[in-house]
């Protein structure tokens, strides 16, 4: 029996990795009010923020439900552009924070209908497919939005896919999104502070789904679908709970991208597949299924091209050499017998001195 | 009444007859075999019985409710529980979540409750606790409690899977060769478990097994099949002393 | 005419799509795993051609070969190097490390070339056919295209039902395990596989950036990930499905940016991929693998 009171070590990993958070932001803030932060790095602040939250989030999709998915930055997107749009459409008639507020949950709410939708057909496919379909989705989303027109006035909401032109709108009427030219003039509503609570609340909501009842379905179902099964456990509905929670924080980390930025753009290099792949490489490297790992390997990745500017050019080379290194190293039949066999033996060391003493 | 009835059980794979005309009866509490030479079908019947397949035709009726066609997860909420011939485990949970999660359909509360921690999450997830750490104790698994699943040893890792089995409060357990891979030690002490889960838990259970010794030791009643059919059926002496029996195992 | 037009440059494309994919679905069919590289392999290639005719100033079909013969060596170092520790491991593991050489592959080029367009020279020197007075031309490039990438696929075709090592292959797709007990060099077998892919995609780089002639890092990866929706489309493993599925594929594509909207033609493309994946999984000429318990 554990003693009542003591902590048991899942949730002080929880409260280490809280604290780590709380103890960045409280740093930081000393510094900033110290005047020694560069303003470079005070612009990052909350792109810290942003890739942290969707890599946490991509971590829920990869690491507990244990499928890959390629198209993340498709639902960030989705999450940037509705918040976006609305807090456009309410700048001169709204205050900042209940307007951020309601875009937040505009966003959040729209990544995971759009995550859900995604959901259906494609967590019946498996592993491969799965990656290359969601990849598929991230990059229809993209495209989708580049060609899209919206914009409201008096007689209400128009779109189109054609040009502004044929938005049909009146004089005074407001275009919200002009085709590849996105979203301009959304209101600057985010800051490291909100940055810092966002990335505070996807990490409670992600920890504690991981250690509730729902996340064990989850995580059973990743490591033995069929045994899942076999226990009563409905495996489409875990699946998709786990990866519409995923895409909505997609979203959140959209709607903190969107609010950071005066213009907004669906560019491949911000929501196309290759920011997918980047953010995967921040859960590779943080750990695959490491929550706190996400967060560092978000940071850190963001930080050093800037700072290292001079490696810049090699920079994506060496992200590329670590990530293969690591998934030799990690998911290695050989390495992991190598591991298994070196820990046997440290332990078995350890028994024979303690019988010898 | 019997606890498990299959009347006229068959399911075809391509051109294949996998199994043919199976009637089974098995009634609470007993301890039934299934023996047969290799590809004789045995898996399929477990497959067809928790709804891994559709049988083709036939019926399956446990404690009178017609399961035939049933999905899985219906199947085990109406009381079958399994295990594997390779063993499946959650191997990245730890033990006790393994029995946690086989927990699952008894003790609920939502996704919302369990990520805001509401007051429900801490009394369910208190009682699951109280529930497996007891059937952990039941298997004398509870010093492993906070081990990762696929890091306990071969024979511990069998009785994990019987555990979890157990914690969907089945009516019916099969084991699908329990002892494979075990040396003559941990074949005992497996039987004596099994004989244990069925006093313990007044269990009905129905096991595949090769090993002969462990079927003439705990099992009151015998199906033999062969190629898909029933070949012999009864109690355990009477069948294995079955000339039948003895040359489809041994051949001419 | 137009539509003729239309339909022509569609095939074009798509013989390109169809090359690709003939490399991806001998992969993915014998060692089982999807090599997101592929398509960088093909930008390798291209380049490889590049610096042979414009800088070295060789033969063209000389630096074909060369680029031939580099992809080879790429493809076969890339599957020792970083496939085979995997093999064995999960799939998840085994994409990823395949998205990680994809992006090395891009980012070396990166360095060596610089992210500047390089003009590619049209290797075939053939003139166009002009068919109805001049109305209808079609470039010799695309003929070229179309006749090389039928070759291959029935040289392929036989090679695999006909050739000790191809069926050696079929076995390998099969059943690794039983292969091996057969006396087959399963990681040989693989690395053949690999080395005939990545041949291939050398001759897809060419012909590409003949078709098409700009050459940047980049300029594999998404004809890579179109030529997988293909493969997938076809029936991922089959060999004339990857033709089909690619000159499929090619098609839809030109006539949609043709006639729907050139902005929405590869979200049409990827809306293919899905809803073949969810009508019927296995593609045009698939089979069925089920999941034994």
């Amino acid at each position: 029996m554990k003693k009542a009171g003591k902590l048991s070590k899942t949730t002080k990993n929880d409260l280490i990795t809280y604290g780590m958070v709380i103890l960045a932001y409280v740093i930081v803030q000393l510094l900033v009010s110290t005047g020694h932060v560069s303003s470079l790095i005070q612009g990052l602040l909350v792109p810290f923020c942003t890739y942290a939250i969707v890599a946490v989030a991509l971590n829920l999709t990869v690491g507990i439900l244990g499928e890959l998915s390629l198209g993340h930055a498709g639902f960030m997107c989705v999450g940037a552009f509705a918040s976006a749009v609305f807090s456009l459409a309410f700048k001169q008639t709204m205050p900042g924070g209940p307007r951020f507020l309601i875009a937040l949950l505009i966003g959040a709410a729209s990544a995971a209908l759009v995550g859900f939708l995604v959901g259906i057909p494609v967590l019946r496919l498996k592993g491969d497919y799965l990656a290359i379909v969601t990849l598929a989705f991230g990059e229809i989303i993209k495209n989708i939005i580049n060609a899209l027109y919206l914009g409201v006035d008096s007689r209400g909401v128009h779109f189109t896919m054609k040009d502004a032109l044929s938005l049909n709108m009146e004089e005074n009427g407001l275009v919200l999104i002009k085709g590849a030219q996105g979203v301009t003039g959304t209101p600057n509503d985010s800051n490291f502070t909100v940055g810092i609570v966002l990335l505070l609340i996807t990490l409670v909501i992600v920890l504690n789904f991981i250690h509730s009842r729902t996340g064990r379905a989850v995580m059973a179902i990743r490591d033995n679908r069929i045994a899942a099964e076999s226990i009563g456990i409905n495996v489409t509905k875990y699946k998709l709970i786990a990866f519409t929670l995923s895409a909505s924080l997609a979203g959140v980390a959209g709607v903190l991208y969107a609010h950071n930025l005066s213009t907004l753009n669906a560019l491949p290099k911000n929501f196309g597949y290759n920011m997918s792949i980047l953010i995967l490489v921040f859960v590779v490297l943080g750990g695959i299924g490491n929550i706190r790992g996400s967060i560092i390997a978000a940071v850190l990745l963001t930080l050093l091209p800037e700072v290292l500017r001079g490696l810049s050019d090699y920079r994506m080379l060496i992200y590329a050499i670590v990530l293969i290194a690591m998934m030799i190293f990690n998911w290695s039949p050989n390495a992991i017998f190598f591991r298994k066999r070196l820990r046997q033996r440290l332990t078995a060391g350890r028994k024979t001195e303690k019988e010898e003493a | 009444m019997a606890l498990l009835e299959t009347k006229n059980l068959g399911i075809s794979f391509g051109g294949l007859r996998a199994v043919n005309a199976f009637d089974i009866s098995i009634e609470k509490g007993q301890l039934y075999g299934l023996i047969g030479p290799n590809g004789a079908g045995k898996t399929t019947i477990f497959n067809l019985l928790t709804g891994v397949y559709r049988p083709d035709e036939g019926a399956i009726l446990l404690d009178g409710v017609n399961l035939t066609g049933k999905k899985t997860i219906e199947i085990c909420r109406a009381g079958i529980a399994r295990t594997f011939q390779n063993i499946r485990l959650f191997g990245d949970l730890s033990v006790l979540d393994n029995v946690k999660a086989g927990l699952h359909n008894h003790y609920q509360y939502s996704t919302f409750e369990g990520v805001f921690r509401l007051p429900r999450y801490f009394k369910t997830e208190r009682e699951m606790n109280g529930r497996a750490s007891e059937l952990l104790r039941v298997f004398g698994l509870e010093e492993y409690a906070e081990y990762k699943a696929e890091n306990l040893p071969y024979g511990q890792q069998r009785k994990l899977e019987i555990a979890r089995a157990m914690a969907t409060s089945p009516k019916l357990l099969l084991l699908d060769e329990p002892a494979a891979g075990m040396n003559p030690n941990e074949t005992k002490e497996l039987m004596d478990t099994i004989r244990f889960v069925r006093d313990h838990f007044d269990m009905t259970i129905l096991l595949i097994e090769h090993d002969m010794k462990l079927v003439a030791g705990i099992c009151e009643k015998l199906t033999v099949l062969n190629f898909g059919e029933v070949l012999a059926q009864g109690d355990t002496q009477e069948v294995l002393n079955n000339p039948e029996v003895i040359t489809a195992y041994l051949g001419e | 005419m137009s539509f003729a037009a239309h339909l022509i440059n569609g095939i074009s494309l798509g013989s390109v799509y169809a090359l690709i994919a003939l490399g991806y679905t001998m992969v993915y069919g014998i060692a089982k795993m999807l090599n997101f590289a592929h398509g960088d392999v093909i930008m390798i290639g291209g380049y490889a051609v590049f610096v042979g005719v414009s800088n070295l100033g060789m033969n063209p079909l000389a630096a074909i070969v060369v680029s031939m013969a580099v992809c080879t060596v790429l493809g076969v170092t890339i599957e020792r190097v970083a496939y085979r520790p995997l093999r064995g491991a999960s799939p998840l593991a085994v994409l990823i490390t395949a998205i990680g050489v994809s992006y090395l592959l891009q980012n070396i080029a990166l360095l060596v070339f610089g992210s500047d367009t390089k003009a590619f020279t049209n290797v075939v020197t053939l003139p166009n056919l002009e068919l109805f007075d001049g109305q209808l031309v079609i470039k010799s490039v695309t003929i070229v295209t179309v006749i090389v990438s039928v070759i291959i696929m029935i040289g392929l075709t036989l090679f695999v039902k006909k050739t000790k090592i191809g069926r050696a292959m079929t076995a390998v797709s099969e059943d690794k395990g039983a292969a091996q007990l057969m006396g087959i060099n399963v990681n040989g077998t693989i690395a053949v596989t690999f080395a005939i892919g990545s041949s291939l995609a050398a001759i897809a780089g060419v012909l590409l950036c003949s078709a098409y002639p700009s050459l940047t890092p980049y300029t594999g990866s998404m004809p890579g990930i179109k030529a997988f929706v293909a493969a997938v489309f076809g029936g991922i493993g089959s060999i004339p499905g990857a033709f089909i599925g690619g000159i499929l594929l090619g098609v839809i594509e030109n006539l949609s940016k043709a006639y729907i909207s050139s902005q929405l033609s590869d979200a049409i493309v990827f809306s293919i991929l899905i809803i073949v994946l969810l009508v019927k999984p296995t593609g045009l000429l698939g089979r069925q693998i089920q999941e034994k318990v």
